[in-house]
């Protein structure tokens, strides 16, 4: 595996809180590497920064200092609304509790990222065809609260890749689901690496989960630890 | 994200909540259906009040004794003398007609029923002067005023109290102050209700009533009416007036010691009073229509609290910061556009019921909804909206993202 390959490249990265009077060190020069169609595990115990990686590395937070390349792009020093669009065009997320619009029907879920992407030409064909990818060919037109956990969350996964993101970032994605359910997602994650290409970031505190990823890596007092246990 | 879009997402938000956003909705309805319904009132009395003074006739001057703005000394009343120099066409060649009034209040009865009512001397130009219709009968003629003849035409209202009908009088005896008056004409309904009745009135010659009713001095007249010529030279016979009567009154320097009023004046004045009425009326409604901007902000700012979850995931998949701007804004535009719409409906209902009312009443007054109030108060609670909106829309697109999906 090469560097210019890697879809996610973060060096030295840090992230410093204020609570009250004392700093904060959620993150204390943490770097990694992540490369184009691989699946990762990130692990580790709760306070060891792992959210607060999870959160650089899907946008929605900025380190306070060191560098952060997302599919060739420093994205570290962008503004808000610049890093709405990144999150929008290469980061999937996939959420524990799901996250989805109980309003709306799945297919609207699954449109909504192409929605704020302004595409309106052939959005209700793309997001039928995520639908279809994750299984739920016959679910379309169902709205969350009439669908299962397991389904829920496949709609979940086909709006985190009806954009076609860089990477699909998942937080705990089988947490809120039965064993049997949890399986099945896993399964179809895999699946989509297999068949699609797609990069895989899961964060997970569950060794069962992260056993069955190419590659795990483990933060530990903010920091990644050494070496980079590969399967 | 295109505009119709965001409606449709509002749409969809708003009726998720159909009980909150109803009520929220009220505040604002009540609020424009106060406003249209104050200014349909305000717009349907001033036109009542102008149409009842046009009634009297546009071409119409009052001189009156005395002068209203400034203290006048050795004041002089007006007399016959100065009705017959206003009528001479030499010296006041913009005045058609004079019809020089006395008037007072008198019992009058007729087989035991009996009226207070207001009489009035005349002379017969009153009746091109003061544009009297008759719906049967004659007016008072010149013969009558010579003769000094107790004959009386009655108003309708007048009639309908002593007789019980408003046709079929001529030819009867009244008594006026217990002398007996025989029945010549009756008038037509004039309406207008702002000097008191029209309608309620008898006319007397005026040198039978100066005789026989109401004691003057000096052949002393309450009012002048004037007509003069047309319209236009309503101003001009005004002046013409004062400079005779400055000349009777020997007031060439110094204030004047009576009034030239035209019935322009009277509208103007009458319509300075309803248009203070009308922004009184239209004020306290608006008050109410800020209040339910305020329970349009309360609301938005519940609803942003509530959807904390989904605004952090509507950022995570992408969406800026103006997207969430727009889409609380829309709701709150949207809540008090329709609460506005709504609100104009119930404005207009209630004010055809005002009109409904006041007819049944017997006054004639026909509230006026106009286009532009509809506008005014579209336009007006949509800012509301946007308005009160802004703040709570304001603070959605401003959560940090993680903050927001970490909220529980």
């Amino acid at each position: 595996m090469s560097a210019p390959d890697a879809v996610i490249r973060a060096v030295e990265l840090t992230k410093t809180y204020r609570m009250g009077e004392v700093d904060v060190h959620a993150l204390n020069g943490a770097s990694l590497e992540i490369y184009r169609g691989e699946v990762v595990a990130i692990t580790g115990p709760s306070g060891s920064g792992k959210s607060t990686m999870m959160n650089i590395l899907g946008c929605l937070d900025r380190p306070t200092s060191g560098e952060y390349y997302l599919d060739g792009e420093l994205v570290s020093s962008l503004n808000d609304d610049q890093l709405a669009a990144v999150r929008n065009r290469k980061v999937g997320f996939v959420f524990q509790s799901f996250n989805l619009l109980s309003r709306t029907t799945a297919l609207a879920n699954v449109e909504l990222p192409l929605r704020y992407a302004g595409i309106t030409k052939g959005r209700t064909d793309r997001a039928r065809q995520a639908l279809v990818a994750v299984g739920l060919a016959n679910r379309i037109h169902h709205r969350p609260t009439e669908l299962s956990g397991g389904q829920q969350q496949r709609v979940a996964i086909a709006r985190a890749l009806v954009n076609d993101p860089a990477m699909l970032l998942a937080d705990e994605p089988t947490g809120n689901l039965d064993s049997h359910s949890g399986k099945e997602i896993m399964e179809l994650i895999l699946t989509l690496n297999k068949e699609r290409g797609t990069t895989i970031v899961i964060v997970t505190h569950d060794p069962a989960i992260a056993a069955q990823t190419q590659r795990t890596i483990r933060i530990m007092d903010g920091k990644v630890e050494q070496p980079e246990a590969a399967r | 994200m295109n505009f119709s879009q965001a409606i449709r997402e509002a749409i969809e938000s708003l009726s998720a909540n159909k009980l909150r956003s109803g009520l929220t909705m009220l505040g604002i309805i009540i609020g424009v259906a106060a406003v249209i319904a104050m200014l349909a009132v305000g717009a349907g009395a001033q036109n009542t009040i102008t149409g009842s003074i046009s009634g009297i006739g546009s071409n119409l001057l009052f001189v009156f004794s005395g002068n209203m703005q400034e203290q006048v000394r050795n004041e002089q009343p007006l007399t016959l003398d100065d009705a017959n120099a206003i009528a001479d066409p030499f010296q006041v060649p913009s005045v058609a007609a004079v019809a020089p009034v006395v008037q007072g209040n008198a019992k009058v009865t007729f087989a035991g029923e009996v009226a207070n009512t207001s009489i009035m001397g005349v002379t017969p130009d009153s009746q091109i002067v003061r544009n009297y219709e008759l719906t049967e009968g004659v007016f008072i003629s010149e013969d009558d005023m010579l003769a000094r003849a107790s004959v009386a035409v009655l108003g309708p209202d007048l009639a309908e109290k002593l007789f019980g009908r408003r046709d079929g009088v001529v030819g009867e005896t009244i008594r006026v102050e217990g002398q007996p008056f025989r029945v010549i004409g009756l008038l037509q309904s004039k309406g207008g209700s702002t000097f008191g009745s029209q309608d309620d009135v008898l006319l007397a010659p005026m040198t039978t009533t100066t005789a026989r009713l109401i004691r003057r001095t000096r052949e002393r007249v309450d009012v002048i009416y004037v007509q003069a010529i047309n319209p236009d030279q309503v101003s001009q016979a005004s002046e013409e007036i004062a400079e005779v009567l400055r000349q009777r009154h020997r007031t060439l320097l110094g204030e004047d010691d009576f009034t030239v009023f035209s019935q322009q004046d009277f509208v103007a004045t009458a319509q300075t009073i309803t248009n203070v009425l009308t922004i009184f009326l239209g004020g306290i409604a608006a008050i109410s229509l800020l209040v339910g901007g305020i329970g349009i902000m309360n609301i938005m700012l519940v609803s942003v609290t509530e959807r904390t979850r989904e605004i952090g995931l509507r950022k995570a998949i992408g969406a800026r910061r103006r997207d969430i701007l727009i889409q609380f804004l829309t709701e709150s535009s949207l809540l008090s556009l329709f609460g506005g719409l709504i609100g104009i409906g119930l404005g207009y209902l209630i004010a055809f019921i005002v009109g409904r009312v006041a007819a049944a009443s017997g006054t004639p007054f026909i509230p006026q909804v106009s286009l532009d109030a509809i506008l005014l108060a579209t336009l007006f609670s949509t800012a509301v909206g946007l308005f009160f909106g802004l703040y709570p829309a304001n603070r959605a697109a401003g959560l940090e993202p993680v903050e927001a999906l970490r909220y529980e």
